[in-house]
Order: structure tokens, then sequence, then C-alpha cells
């Protein structure tokens, strides 16, 4: 695994004022954030005595869409989560990328990164929460892929971003047709509607995006394997990415549209299996990581699996452990990031067999780890007990399954702990070994904000009631749309989520002890799977463009020829098939009826069309094509149109002169260059076909009985109006003067376009024969 | 102000006429061409007001009463129409400034340009069957110009393919015309309209609407006629690529558009199905095109089909939701189309190669241009916040919509795959062409070098093409408002029938 390249600031002569630039944004981002997080801590009181805020402005009437927004308990705790560790991320990614130029570009992103976040939990309006949801998913693209010169990260970001805009786009469809049920945009009042028949298959379908799009963004199984390639974004990114923002959003959506469906057993079984599959998954995958970074992105899979599985249930318990999980995991996993991000800067590694006993030379970071690994582990005092505490009583509160959740959550707790002591124990303690650079501690910007949260996490766990009571209970009040009372403590006294806890500290201990030979199981595992998922979207890219490349290959040839016949076949297609509906086949009236004279005028045109076709000689086909011409002039005058005939036959004998002209420069045509018989037969069928659709449609119009008011108007207005005798003469320079002026334009312009070409090859031609000659 | 559709006609053609009038200077001929645009702009613009708060602007050359002599109308559709034309008009005349080289300057490029412009602002205004053709063949006359200026052999067979196809197109619309006119006896789109309302049931009109439908068909790029598209587009300098993206295909969709609803309203909706068909088709073979693509320009001539194909879809569905949608779609794809190929335009300067696979480095020579990519790309995937969010916002609308049935699910799960498989091709296009490092062969300005400069006018072409398309993502209520009063005016051809005939259409027409 490659390390990010922090320590390649560029030396272009920019550099410096941009390392200013980014050490100034990286400030305005903490202190931006900062100001959010105070004034969201000041509607606490507001929030959990069960006012609302609420904000709206008129913004799209025309799409019915509002800037409206509305803070309740849930969306307070997102606010306060993501702007939270976004001021400690600011601080971070100021310290972790000083003196690089390309900070000001990636604070940039990060603080639109926040305000898309910030928009997805505040907004009321359904299609302003898809334009933020999308916002996220567009700036988490920039930022996976900010390493842009390494194949990987491109990679990577593509995936998340497709798989997220493909969510995105189902959650759309999802969100309307959900408003269109409620008969409502706004989400409070679809929530405030409470359950939603599902009978109806509009609701349905609106249940089925939505899990959709919540399950592709906060990496559900089957679409979890975006994520861990994600990490390949910088650690502050990869740290605020998995522990507040973006697959938080997933998270979000599930909680905040549970009072619409959690009553229904569809919800349940659904949340609970997949975020039971993918916590239990998650973890074993995290177990066996190499990459420090990788593994914790595995454990944030996991971690999104537990949230999934207890929004499942609207049973009040579960939804406090799914609401403190949510605040103890943005604590540990933001903290643990960073960890690993000092780490990585410190000894240039984040591979686990080339790290070890580092609590000496990283002392701070190490202390860190260790308050954090606690937490993760779910060691008391800290927050992560509480968490795990409440997960085991909603396990076992929720009536449907309770075995079934309690164990899969016994099993990614054990797992998590396992991977914990792998990470701390691994890294810190234990015998030193060869990292690629000497060891040191990170700077203070780098410690300092994972030591805040590592501290906070453990006075939290202390004092939970004081600190996050009131928060928590605001947001299981607004998940459930109703007033809920919960008390927040570190001892619920002896009982059996306790007597869980011990089982899980003893599995993970005993998991941990036996790392080898369970990564070994875990290997042969994973090996005997047909293909991991990741591998199946580089096949379905593949797919893709192979069946795209053999349909285009068959249908755009490259060949006029083949263009050609296609057009015809269309028309014959299109055109006959228009025919068949006719009903009537008699001719109307008889002022169409053929004389021998036009019959023989025709069956001369007739043969000398086929002339053309057979013939090998060029100068016979053009002469027969002539004689096509003079026949259709020679009908024309037959039937009194003397100036069309006359104009016929002028631009016929023009035509073949013309070509014949140039035709004589070419060589004499060979029966084999054209082409075999059986195409020619075709092309002649084809051709046949054509001319009948046409002839027959042409055939049914003209015998048809049209009342021809302009005609006779232009008859009759010719000479007294227009002052014209000749009613032709007169269309054109009056009554339809502005399609000669078309044509006028035309023909002008076919002329200017001549020259222009002919001087082009006049001035090649001179200089090949300049080359040639010297 | 009736002289206003004649003035916005008149303009682009005088600006041809000055420009191949005046000494071959390239500088001046730009000047005279980027001034003409501009013009035709304040014109559009003062068009499209008068037409949104007093209703159509109708004009009879002449003096001659509709339906004898040839009518000009602008109408809601049509005065939108132009103003998008001539906001692209500018875009790409300042481009061409610096993008065309001596020799086809001098040779009267710009003045084709014009001509060019000419039909498309002729085939919008038109009220007259035949006078659609007419400038139909003003346009193409032009772009045949365009294409073979200056060509290369390689230009050449891209342009034969074109001229080929569309010769066919043209000799089939004037058949169609003619069989059209043999059947009304008129020419006159409102007075077609009333003679073919009062025969319901006629089957020979399928016919001529089936013809019709192959014509334009060929025009707009609709599958299975839309192979000269991606066949020569990308043989012709940026400039001449993003006119016939912008323009070219649309003028077919508008044709089919205005032809079928005004005169053939009655098979055109029993054609619906037929139409979503070719809608879903023409998308599906736009995405292939662009997954399998390798070369870029020839990418984006795929996406233009793209957008052929998702306009059809609001077309297919008939619904004014739909119709509405199709409409903002229009204008939103002509801007985008045009930016996305001046971008390519300006990264061949950069490290934009024909073949994806020899680009790279864009981003890291020029941000800005990377931004603009990033921000176009997203507008055709129809991401937030651009205008192309809003165009399928509305198409999604539209097909939940009551009225649209189940046309109305086959849109929606059309829009959905061809949304995310389109997202693909774009996005590989930012990561191999902006993205990644610069592959050997192509040197970047090294550090202490003179940075590659990009010519003023040609950023101010994409600027302005990349703003306004900015401004609809943020604003989008005036273009939609402007697209739903089009939609109404077209499902409801009795107000332009009456505008231009000055009577009360019939009852039951």
């Amino acid at each position: 695994m490659a390390t990010d390249n922090v320590a390649q600031a560029s030396h272009n002569p920019e550099s410096k004022s941009s390392r200013t630039l980014g050490a100034l944004l990286a400030w305005c981002m903490a202190i931006a954030c900062a100001a959010v997080f105070a004034w969201g801590l000041t509607l606490i009181g507001t929030i959990a005595a069960g006012d609302a805020l609420k904000v709206s402005v008129p913004w799209v009437p025309a799409f019915n869409v509002e800037f409206a927004f509305h803070i309740d308990g849930l969306a307070l705790l997102f606010l306060l989560l993501v702007t939270g560790i976004g001021t400690l991320i600011g601080v971070y990614t100021g310290a972790y990328f000083r003196g690089d130029a390309r900070l000001p570009r990636l604070i940039l992103m990060l603080m639109a990164f926040t305000a898309a976040m910030l928009g997805v939990v505040l907004a009321d309006d359904v299609v302003l929460l898809f334009i933020f949801w999308e916002l996220t998913t567009v700036t988490s693209f920039l930022l996976v892929g900010f390493d842009r010169e390494k194949a990987s990260a491109r990679r990577a970001a593509l995936q998340a971003l497709w798989i997220t805009a493909a969510g995105g786009l189902l959650l759309l469809i999802g969100l309307l047709l959900l408003a269109d049920v409620t008969d409502t945009r706004l989400l409070s009042e679809i929530i405030a509607a409470g359950t939603v028949d599902i009978g109806n298959p509009q609701a349905a379908w609106a249940l089925a995006l939505v899990l959709c799009g919540a399950f592709t963004k906060s990496a559900q199984m089957p679409f979890h394997f975006w994520l861990p390639g994600a990490m390949s974004a910088p650690t502050p990114v990869s740290a605020f990415l998995h522990s507040a923002t973006m697959v938080k959003a997933g998270i979000y959506l599930l909680a905040r549209v549970q009072p619409a469906f959690g009553e229904h057993d569809v919800w349940f079984y659904t949340l609970t299996c997949v975020g039971a599959v993918t916590a239990v998954w998650a973890s074993m995958m995290a177990l066996r990581q190499q990459d420090a970074k990788l593994m914790l992105a595995w454990t944030t899979v996991m971690a999104l699996g537990i949230l999934t599985l207890f929004l499942g249930s609207n049973e009040r318990i579960a939804v406090l452990a799914a609401m403190t999980f949510l605040v103890v995991h943005a604590f540990y996993k933001c903290a643990m990031f960073l960890v690993i991000g000092n780490v990585d800067h410190g000894t240039g590694t984040r591979q686990l067999d080339r790290l070890g006993g580092l609590f000496k030379a990283l002392p701070v970071t190490g202390t860190v780890a260790l308050a954090a690994g606690f937490s993760m582990a779910g060691f008391p005092p800290f927050l992560g007990f509480i968490g795990k505490e409440l997960k085991y009583e909603g396990a076992l509160a929720i009536a449907e399954e309770p075995l079934l959740i309690a164990m899969a959550a016994l099993a990614a707790n054990a797992m998590m702990v396992a991977v914990a002591l792998t990470l701390v124990r691994g890294v810190f303690f234990g015998g030193q070994v060869n990292s690629p650079r000497q060891p040191h501690e990170a700077p203070m910007g780098m410690w300092f904000p994972p030591l805040v949260l590592a501290v906070g996490g453990l006075v939290a766990g202390i004092f939970p009631e004081h600190l996050l009571g009131g928060l928590v209970q605001a947001a299981t009040s607004g998940v459930l749309a109703k007033e809920t009372e919960v008390k927040l403590a570190l001892w619920h006294g002896v009982n059996l989520p306790l007597m869980m806890s011990v089982l899980t500290v003893i599995l993970g201990v005993l998991l941990h002890v036996n790392r080898v030979r369970v990564h070994g199981l875990l290997d042969r595992l994973v090996a005997t799977l047909p293909f991991t998922l990741d591998m199946g979207w580089d096949r379905f890219l593949h797919a893709l463009d192979r069946v795209a490349a053999a349909v285009v290959k068959r249908i755009q040839t490259g060949r006029l020829g083949h263009y050609l016949m296609v057009t015809f076949v269309t028309v014959v297609v299109a055109g006959g098939a228009a025919l068949a509906t006719t009903q009537t086949w008699s001719a109307q009236s008889q002022q169409a009826a053929l004389t021998p004279v036009v019959v023989t005028i025709v069956l001369l045109m007739m043969y000398a069309a086929l002339v053309t076709a057979v013939s090998e000689s060029r100068m016979l086909s053009i002469g027969a094509l002539g004689l096509v011409g003079a026949g259709a002039a020679l009908v024309y005058f037959w039937y009194g149109a003397i100036d069309v005939a006359i104009t016929q036959l002028l631009v016929e004998t023009l035509f073949v002169v013309l070509i014949a002209a140039v035709l004589s420069k070419l060589p004499r045509l060979s029966g084999d260059d054209h082409t075999n018989r059986r195409t020619r037969i075709w092309h002649g069928a084809l051709a046949m076909c054509t001319g009948a659709v046409i002839g027959l449609a042409t055939w049914l119009v003209a015998t048809r009985s049209t009342d021809h008011a302009v005609a006779r108007f232009y008859e009759s207005a010719s000479l007294p109006e227009a002052y014209g005798a000749n009613v032709v003469n007169v269309i054109l320079v009056d009554f339809r003067a502005l399609d000669t002026l078309g044509e006028v334009a035309v023909v002008v312009t076919a002329a200017l376009a001549v020259v222009a070409v002919l001087s082009r090859f006049n001035q090649k031609r001179d200089v090949e024969n300049a080359g040639e000659g010297a | 102000m009736s002289w206003l559709p004649v003035a916005c006609l008149l303009t682009p053609l005088l600006t041809a006429v000055a420009v191949f009038g005046s000494p071959r200077n390239r500088k001046l001929r730009g000047l005279l061409s980027i001034g003409g645009a501009v013009v035709l702009l304040l014109l559009a613009i003062w068009q499209l007001m008068r037409v949104s708060s007093a209703g159509a602007l109708v004009v009879q050359p002449g003096g001659w009463k509709a339906p004898f002599g040839i009518t000009l109308v602008a109408d809601n559709l049509a005065a939108m129409l132009v103003l998008a034309t001539a906001a692209i008009a500018v875009a790409i005349t300042s481009f061409a400034l610096h993008d065309i080289d001596e020799f086809r300057a001098e040779a009267g490029f710009d003045g084709f340009v014009h001509v060019v412009l000419t039909g498309v602002v002729g085939a919008f205004l038109t009220g007259d069957v035949f006078n659609l053709y007419v400038w139909f063949e003003v346009m193409l006359i032009g772009s045949f110009a365009l294409m073979t200026l200056g060509a290369g052999k390689r230009q050449l067979d891209g342009a034969v393919k074109y001229i080929a196809l569309n010769l066919v197109s043209t000799v089939l619309m004037l058949t169609a015309i003619g069989l059209l006119h043999g059947l009304a006896g008129t020419l006159n789109l409102a007075d077609l309209h009333q003679v073919m309302a009062a025969r319901e049931n006629d089957s020979l009109a399928l016919v001529v609407g089936a013809l019709f439908l192959v014509a334009f068909g060929i025009k707009a790029a609709i599958f299975p006629v839309f192979s000269w598209l991606p066949a020569s587009y990308h043989t012709v300098p940026i400039t001449v690529s993003a006119l016939f993206a912008a323009l070219m295909t649309k003028v077919g969709i508008y044709a089919l558009l205005r032809i079928g609803t005004l005169v053939f309203g009655m098979e055109l909706a029993s054609a619906a199905s037929l139409m979503m068909a070719l809608a879903v088709l023409t998308l599906l073979m736009g995405v292939a095109g662009a997954l399998a693509e390798t070369s870029l320009r020839r990418l984006a001539a795929w996406q233009v089909m793209i957008s052929v194909g998702f306009l059809l879809l609001g077309v297919a569905l008939g619904t004014p939701a739909g119709l509405a949608a199709a409409l903002f779609y229009f204008v939103h794809g002509m801007l985008a189309k045009a930016a996305l190929l001046l971008i390519i335009g300006l990264g061949e300067r950069v490290g934009m190669a024909e073949r994806l696979a020899e680009s790279g480095g864009v981003a890291q020579l020029k941000p800005w241009l990377a931004a603009a990519y990033l921000f176009t790309a997203l507008s055709l995937a129809g991401i937030p916040p651009t205008a192309g969010f809003w165009a399928k916002l509305a198409f999604v609308e539209a097909g939940l919509g009551a009225d649209a049935g189940t046309a109305g699910t086959v849109l929606i799960v059309a829009l959905v795959v061809a949304s995310l498989l389109g997202l693909l091709p774009l996005m590989r296009i930012w990561n191999e062409a902006f993205c990644k490092p610069s592959p050997a062969g192509f040197a970047p300005a090294a550090p202490g070098q003179v940075p590659i400069h990009t010519p003023s006018a040609s950023i101010f072409a994409l600027v302005s093409l990349v703003g306004v398309s900015a401004l609809i993502g943020i604003w989008p209520t005036l273009l939609h408002s402007l697209a739903e009063a089009a939609a109404v005016g077209i499902s409801t051809p009795a107000e332009y029938v009456q505008v231009v005939l000055g009577i009360k259409p019939e009852a039951g027409s």
C-alpha cells in the first residue's frame, strides 16, 4: 500500500503563496465549523423541549422546491457531529498538509463537502435533500480522487461516485413517490403523517427505492464494496468521511423515514438482515487486513451495519442504542483514523507487520490510540462501553428476533475488540519493528484533534447523562417522531447485557491471541469465494465495454454503403407499414389516368434505370441516368407543365455533361471491385422496394381529389394583384419570394464553397508538385 | 414589432453577405461575425420578451395573407429556440476567432457559419412546410461548406457520409412535402392543421407522416438512421463540431415536433409507443457508442446522440409535462453540448490527444478548464446543482405524472439506465484526460516556462456557455416557465392556427 504523498511539496514559485493560503483556509474551515457547532449547542435546550426549528424560503416554484430547513433532535445530533468533527478535521488537515501546494484545493473541497452534508441533515424539502445528497456524492468523489495521479485513487473515486449516484437517482424517484403518496414535499410533514400504507404500489416502490439510496450511501451489503476502496483518500478526509459524514447520510435517511415505514415487517426484516450480514461480514474482513487504514475502513462498514440493524426496529431502546452508537462511533473512528495518519506520518508505513512498539516514539498519539481503542472495544468507563451495553439491551428488547440480533451484535463486537487490540497493541506495544522512517511524534496540530476526541470519549463515558443525555434523547424523539424519555448511565447493574459484554471481551481476546490462525481461516474463506464484489465491479465495466463495443461494431460499421442501406430499409419498413394500414386502394378520381404515351415513356425510363444499375461502363450508366431525367421532362411536357419540363431538361443535360467530364478522368470499372452478385441482387431488391413504396404513395395521393384553394388563388390573383401573367414566375418572385431568397442563398453558398475547396486542392497540388520536384 | 422575426432571419444572412464581401482579413471577418451574432442575440432577447408578454408574432412577407404567402411565426417555442441559437452563435463565433486557421478564415469560414445560422433561425421561424425545407437546405449547404473547407482526406471521408445521408433525408423530406401538398393542397402549417384535422383516420396521412418521420429522423440522428452523426462530427475543426452538436440535430427534433403536432397530431398520438421505442433505442445506442468509444471527439458525438434520445423520451411521452421537460432539456442540451466541445478544443492544446489513453494532465495545467469540464459533465449526467439536474427532475416528474401511464414507467427506467451508464464515459474522460498524469509524448510546461496561453475570446466563449448553464442551475424558473409556455403552445395547436390565420379553428379540431 502506498502512503499519502504528504511530504512531496511541489517546488514551483506559486507554492509559497498557496501554502499561506492553505493554512488560512484550514483555519477558516475550523472556525466556521466551530461557530456552527457552538450555535448548535445553544439549540439543544430548545430542541430537547420539543420545539423544532423551521425556515423556508421559496426557490423554484416551477418544480415546487423550497429552501426549507428543519432542525429537530436528529438533525441537531448530526449537525453537531458534522461541525464538531469538521472543526478538528480543519485543524488536523492544516497541519497534515503543511507546506503542500494542494492544501487550498483540498480545504475548499472539504468545506463544500461539509456544507453539503449539513444541507442533507437540515433539508426539509425532499428535492432539496436530494440536491445536497448528490453534492456530498460529487464532493466526496473529488476528495476520494484527490491523489489524482494514482490510478487506484481514480478507480476508487469513480466506483464511489457511480454506486452512490446510482443509489441517489433511485432515491430521488423514491422520495418523489413518497411525496406523491403523502401529498407533501416536506419531510417534517411526511413524518408527522405517520405510517405509510405500503399496500399501495407507489408507496411500496418508494420504500424500496429509498432503501436503495440509503444502502448504497451507507455501504450496506451488497453495495458495501466501494467504501474500503474510498480510503485511498488522504487520511483526514477518510477520518471525516467515515466518522461523521458521507456514509452517515444513509443512516440519517433511514432514521429520518423511520416513522413512515418503521411499523412494517418489510422494513424490519430488510434492515435487520442487511445490517446483520453487513456487520458480521465486514468485521471478518476487517480482521484479515494488513493495512491499518484498510482495517479501519472495514470496521466502518461494520458500524454502519450495526446502525442499520438497530434502525430496523422502532423499539425505543433500539433507536436509543443506534443514536448513542452513532456518537460513540464518530468519536473513536475519527480518533483512530487520525492516529493512523500520525503513525503513517511518523513512520512512513501503515502495514501492520512493519509497525510495533511505537508508544515510546509517539507517546501522545499512543495515548490517544489507547483511549480510542478502549472505546472501540467497549471498555468501561469509556463512551464505547455505554454504546455496547445499549446495543445488547436494545437487541434483547426487540420483540421479533432478539436472539438473532443479539448474536450478530455479539459476533461483530467481539471482532471489534480483536481489531482494537491489533491496532493498539500491535502498533504501539510489543517489540519495535523497523519502519521506513525513524518514528517520530506528529506536530501538535496533528495530535491535538484526536486527543480532544479521546478525552471527550472518556469524559462523556463518565458523565453521559450530563453531556449527551439531552442530545441523545432529542435525537431519539426525532427518529420516533414522538416525545421519548431516555436516560444514559455508565452502570446499568449486573444484568444480561453486562454478561454479554464480558463474553464479548473474552471472545475478542481469544480472537486476538489466535490472530494468525484466524487470519489463515479467513484468507481461505475468501479464497473459496468465486469472486469479490470489488472484482465484480471491474468485470461489470469490462462486460459493459465489451457488449457496447460489439453492438457498435455491428451497427456503426464505418461503411457508407451500409448506412445507406439501413436508411432505405427504414424508409421501406416505415412507409410500407403505413401503407399496409391503407384500406382504400381504388383511385378516387380519374384525373391522373394513364395514357399510352405516358406508359411508353415510363417503360422507357424504367429500362434506362435498369441499364444504369447493371451497366459495367460508367459512361453508359450516366447516359442512361440522363435518359431517366429526360423521360421525366417528357412527362411534365405531356401534362402541360412546360416551364418545369424545360428546367428539368436543362438541369439533366448539364448534369450528364458535368458528371461525364469528371468520370472520364477515372479508371474503368472492373467487375470484381464492384460488389458481388448476391449483394447486388439484394441492393436491387431494396431499390425496387423503396421505389414501390414511394411510387405507391404518390399514386394514391395523386388519385385523390384535393381542394387546391391556394392554387386557385394564385391563378386568380396573379395578374390583377401581383401584375404578372406567368403564374409560376409570380409564385417564385412574389407569392413565395422567401423561398427564392433561400434558394439563391443556397446556390451562392454552394458556389463559394466549391471555390474554397478547389483553391485548397490547387494549393495542395502546388505544394506536392514542388515537393516532388525537389 | 412584427418586423422582429424578419430582422432575426436577415441578421445572419446579411452578416454572411458582409463577411463574404469584406477584405480577406481574418480579424476583420471574425469581428464582423461576432458583431452579427451579438445583434442576433439582442434581437432574439427582444423578440422573446415581446412574445412572452404579448403573444406570438406573425409576419406575412409581401403582404400575402396566410395561407397564400409564406408566413413567419415567432411563437413561444420558436422565440425561445432562436434565443438559444443566438446565445450559441455568440459563443461559437468568439471561439472561432482563435480556433480557425488563416486559410479557412480567408475562404469565408465566418460567412458559412452565418449561412448555417440563417438556416437554423429560418427553420425555427417559418410557418410554412416548403419554406422549412428551404431553410433546411440553406443550413445543409452551409454545413457542407464548413465540413469540406480546408479538408484533409479524413475530413472529406466524414463529410461524404454526412452529405450522402443528409441528401437522402432532404430528398425524402421533399417527397413527403410533395405528397402532403397533393393531399392537402396547401403548405401553410396552420392551414395544414385545419385541413388534416378535418380528415380523421386518413391512412394516407399516416404514410406521409412516416416519410416525414424518417426524413427528420435522419436530421435528428434517431436510431436507426443516426450513423452520419458519429461518423462526421469528429473530423472537423472543433468550432464546427460545437456548432453542429449544439444546433443540427436539434433542428431535426424541432421539425419533428412542429410538423408532428401541427400536421400529424392524430398520427403522432397513435404512434406514441413507436416513438417511445425509438427514443429508448436512440438513448441506448448513444450510451453504447459512448461506452465503446476511445476517441474523445467521437465520444462527444455520441453524447449528442444521448441527448437526442432524452429529448425524444419527453416528446414520446406527449403529456404537457413531458414536452416541457423535453424543451427544458432542449435548451440545456444545446448549451452543454457546445460547452463540452469547446472544452475539448481547449483541452487539446494542453494534453488531450485524440485517444483518451494518450491524454492526461489537463487538470494539472488548466485547473479552471477541469472545473468547467466537471460542471458540464455533471450537467450532462443530470447531477445537481446543474441545469441538467432540473431537466432530469422534470423528466422524472413527468414520468410519475398521473397522465403518463405505462409510458411514464418506461421513461423513468430508460432515464435511470441511460443516466447511470452515460455517467461512466463522462467520468472516464475526467479520469483519463484530466486527472491522469500526462503520458510521455506530451510535455507539459516545465516550471519557469511560460504556461500555454489561452486567448481571452476563447475563454469568454466557454465561460459564457458554462455561466448561462450555471445560472439555469441556480435559478431554473425562467427557463422552465418558457419551456412550459412553449409546451402548452405546441400541445394546443388551436392558438397557433388562430394567430396565423386570424380565424377561430373549426370546432372539434
